[in-house]
């Protein structure tokens, strides 16, 4: 299963970033090897669109859920048709590390 | 028998229940403000999406004068909280959630819980204390 992150940066230090179209980073979480990926998000200044690319991508990379702070119209009517959970966190100052910790306590 | 009203899409609920005014010189307003999750959703694509009234009323499955009908009851209401000093509070109204959203009443995550993924406790802290936001 593949949980991915909205994240400022490429760091587990890094901020937890509450937009998803156009958010920095998305840290990916593989929880089958237990690997940590942080990949750019290409699109983050796109004039338009960024949400439904940022959702096409989560869906060619077989995310089950991603973990943001809001996610535009367009971009949840595609993770919806995807399948993925979408989650959404209001805490703006929380580490990448700290929700991944809070994961793992699941 | 009036007309059946059609449901407004609504993309996501609000993230509070309410607003209170303080430091009111006068009595507060013993009444309060219903705000539907419609309007809440009309003022936010008009005011803070910026989209035209047009392109809104697609999104939420009505026509361009009743979503201007619902954005106007929105002003008006905030308007008359405002004014009279009321609380707001959020209430359910004629709104259609495109996807069922759920509260964690233990992190406060909002999240939605698709077909794929059977689960009914909450993803980020896997707490059971979850409600719909229906309710």
């Amino acid at each position: 299963m593949k949980i991915v992150i909205t994240s400022m940066s490429d760091s587990l230090t890094s901020t937890f970033d509450r937009r998803f179209g156009r958010a920095a980073w998305f840290c990916i979480l593989d929880t089958e090897d237990e690997a940590i990926r942080f990949i750019p998000n290409e699109h983050v200044n796109a004039s338009n669109g960024a949400g439904l690319k940022a959702a096409e991508t989560m869906g060619e990379l077989k995310v089950t859920k991603v973990i943001s702070g809001d996610f535009g119209p367009k971009a949840k009517q595609l993770l919806d048709k995807f399948g993925i959970q979408m989650v959404m966190m209001d805490e703006a100052d929380i580490l990448i590390e700290e929700i991944i910790e809070r994961l793992n306590h699941n | 028998m009036p007309r059946q009203r059609r449901l407004r899409k609504v993309v996501s609920p609000p993230k509070f229940k309410g607003y209170k005014p303080y430091g009111a010189r006068e009595q507060k307003s013993p009444q309060e403000e219903e705000l539907l999750y419609e309007e809440y959703e009309a003022l936010k694509l008009a005011d803070y999406d910026l989209m035209n009234h047009a392109e809104a009323a697609t999104l939420m499955g009505v026509s361009r004068a009743t979503f201007a009908r619902i954005y106007e009851s929105a002003r008006r209401k905030l308007a008359r909280a405002f004014v009279e000093t009321k609380e707001i509070r959020m209430a359910y109204g004629n709104a259609e959630m495109d996807q069922d959203w759920y509260i964690c009443n233990n992190c406060y995550a909002r999240f939605t819980i698709p077909e794929q993924v059977p689960n009914d406790r909450c993803p980020l802290c896997n707490a059971e204390n979850i409600v719909s936001v229906k309710s």
